[in-house]
């Protein structure tokens, strides 16, 4: 029979791209502790849903020897499958044909891809693994990772982007990734640099290793670049499909709606937050002790931990929660927690996900170091995020809320729709402390018994000013609120916000303090 | 886990108990540029040392000729005056930031 053997044929032309870069590659590619590019895919997506396309893609390179080079699928494995029953388009650079490295052909499989996704308005998994540009088809390769970079900008806020880091991601294919909304690390196996530790050493003769320079812990502690770290990918793939039950498949609808789920009855939210404002205490506490299930599910926790971000659902929906973190730098904002928040309340307002926000912190982060770090142009980038974001924009004032600090946080000022304080709430230009030494410097200074005066004086302006009463004398705050009543109060203004809609003067796009 | 250390951060005058990150922590102090001192402000392999101790130069006149990243930049002295010392030779390699000349 003809027709049967024309699937036979099929059937053995499959088999052989399925090995990819064949066994003795998929062996060494084990021993470095990885899965093959399409066991990856499979790991993510729901079980039997996997559609491979362009399996039998060749390249048509033919200098330096390239023209005798048979590269199977061109190094690159592109399909469309679900995750949590929900469609996704994914890619995955396959390490065991020439190192993954990027061609013309490989490159416009990613692109196939990408478009695929934009059209369907479905989210786009990119998984890395490779060497970089295949040298052999020179500038061809350039164009790819720029019809790349292209897509990845245009799909922006349209699309959610995750980029999972399995392997070595270097030179100007870790702008891919840069340019997507999260990107998933593994210890040990996740490499992203830009120039690696061999031209570091030629060009300026300094040593460092790779892991060093840009291993999966740098990228979620130092650099930001990274969102999600794990030990294995096993751990890794469980992270992405977490992330996506949270997220909306597109800018135009919302995420999925859960069971509504009570807070765990451990959570004893009258009793996490000390009454001195100087003590520390974990926030992460009072969002567990508000969302649904008390689930909480952090993103970037290694990064700029004096700043809380992450998703959450209250009432069976997505929120996502922005809090300072007393336990770090007091929760100061600084340079990197407020590029860390900015970026995350951008997200949400991009994929209609209703903000959080719980205040409590000090202000800015003084020092030389901060303002040389253009600490005024990264602050902004919060000023800015909260202002821009039209979904409902909910606020807790815990404790303190100081100068800048209580403007830059979700404040009414910034069109917050409901702005709640608990009674431990200090709205105020600055602590006691500092207000005091300025307002009565000449009667401090002046008097016989400085310290003496000192301390009176600050006792006045704490009982007079250090509380929540005066923002809410001009309505600032909308309501002072026992902490009990917190989860209550936010479910009902998110109830009340489900339908929010706001106009914004047409633009093109605006000017962000990047 | 990297390690937390634990402290006071002081802001207007009140001391916060709180972790302090390793960024805090490991931060720079300020110091003031000198005039005087011709830094590399790139690592890479000096070229050429156009003055010795003792010379006079104007502003603007060549020093030493630093090659980096495939660029020979010629750095230049701010102001005139006399070399004090010169703490390079040609073929030496050099970090960010070391003092190649001074000038008094």
């Amino acid at each position: 029979m003809a027709l049967e053997k024309k699937i036979r044929e099929l059937k053995e032309k499959r088999e052989k791209m399925l090995l990819g870069g064949g066994e003795e590659a998929i062996v060494k590619q084990k021993a470095m502790g990885k899965n093959t590019a399409r066991e990856r895919i499979m790991s993510i997506l729901d079980v039997g849903t996997f559609h491979e396309y362009d399996m039998f893609v060749e390249h048509d390179a033919r200098d330096f020897g390239m023209d005798k080079k048979n590269l199977p699928s061109d190094g690159v494995v592109i399909g469309t499958g679900t995750v949590h029953g929900s469609p996704v388009a994914v890619f995955a650079q396959d390490f065991t044909v020439a190192g993954g490295s990027l061609g013309l052909m490989h490159s416009r499989k990613i692109t196939k891809i990408m478009d695929h996704a934009l059209k369907m308005r479905i989210p786009l998994i990119g998984i890395n693994d490779s060497g970089g540009a295949r040298i052999q088809e020179g500038v061809n390769s350039l164009a790819g990772y720029g019809e790349i970079f292209f897509r990845n900008t245009i799909s922006s806020g349209v699309i959610p982007q995750i980029s999972v880091i399995l392997g070595p991601c270097a030179g100007g294919a870790v702008y891919s990734p840069a340019l997507t909304d999260f990107v998933f690390v593994v210890d040990n196996i996740s490499k992203m640099f830009i120039t690696g530790p061999e031209v570091i050493k030629t060009v300026l003769g300094e040593e460092i290793s790779m892991e060093d320079l840009g291993g999966a812990r740098v990228h979620c502690e130092t650099t930001g670049n990274a969102h999600f770290f794990s030990a294995s990918e096993e751990e890794c793939f469980s992270q992405i499909k977490r992330l996506i039950s949270f997220i909306p498949r597109n800018n135009q609808v919302r995420a999925d709606v859960t069971e509504i789920r009570p807070p765990d009855a451990g959570y004893d939210i009258d009793k996490i937050v000390p009454g001195d404002p100087t003590l520390p205490y974990d926030v992460r506490e009072v969002i567990r002790a508000v969302a649904d299930g008390s689930d909480f599910f952090e993103i970037q926790e290694m990064y700029a931990r004096n700043m809380v971000i992450g998703f959450g659902r209250m009432g069976g929906r997505t929120v996502g929660f922005v809090a300072n973190q007393p336990l770090e730098m007091a929760g100061v904002l600084d340079v990197d927690s407020s590029d860390k928040a900015a970026r995350f309340i951008r997200y949400c307002d991009a994929f209609n996900i209703p903000l959080v926000t719980f205040v409590d912190l000090p202000g800015y982060l003084p020092g030389m170091d901060q303002e040389h770090a253009g600490v005024i142009r990264h602050g902004a980038k919060v000023l800015y995020a909260y202002s821009e974001a039209t979904v409902p924009k909910l606020t807790v004032i815990l404790r303190k809320a100081y100068g800048g600090g209580y403007i830059a946080m979700s404040s009414r000022h910034l069109r917050a729709d409901f702005v709640f304080a608990w009674p431990t709430a200090e709205i105020a230009v600055m602590g006691p402390e500092g207000a005091a030494n300025i307002i009565f410097r000449k009667e401090i200074t002046s008097a016989a018994n400085p310290d003496e005066v000192r301390r009176q004086k600050v006792e006045e302006y704490r009982e007079k000013f250090a509380n929540p009463y005066v923002a809410a004398s001009r309505g600032y705050v909308d309501a002072v609120i026992e902490p009990s009543e917190t989860r209550r109060l936010l479910l009902h203004g998110l109830e009340v916000s489900e339908k929010k809609e706001v106009q914004l003067p047409w633009k093109k796009h605006g000017i962000p303090p990047f | 886990m990297e390690k937390r250390e634990t402290g006071k951060l002081i802001i207007d005058h009140t001391g916060y108990t709180t972790s302090l990150s390793q960024r805090f922590v490991s931060r720079k102090p300020y110091a003031p540029p000198v005039p005087g001192r011709i830094q590399s402000f790139i690592p890479g392999t000096v070229v050429e040392v156009l003055v010795r101790p003792g010379d006079t130069v104007k502003e603007g006149d060549d020093l030493v000729i630093l090659e980096a990243m495939k660029m020979k930049n010629r750095l230049k002295s701010h102001l005139e005056g006399h070399v004090v010392s010169v703490n390079v030779a040609p073929g030496d390699r050099v970090a960010k930031g070391v003092v190649l000349v001074e000038i008094s």
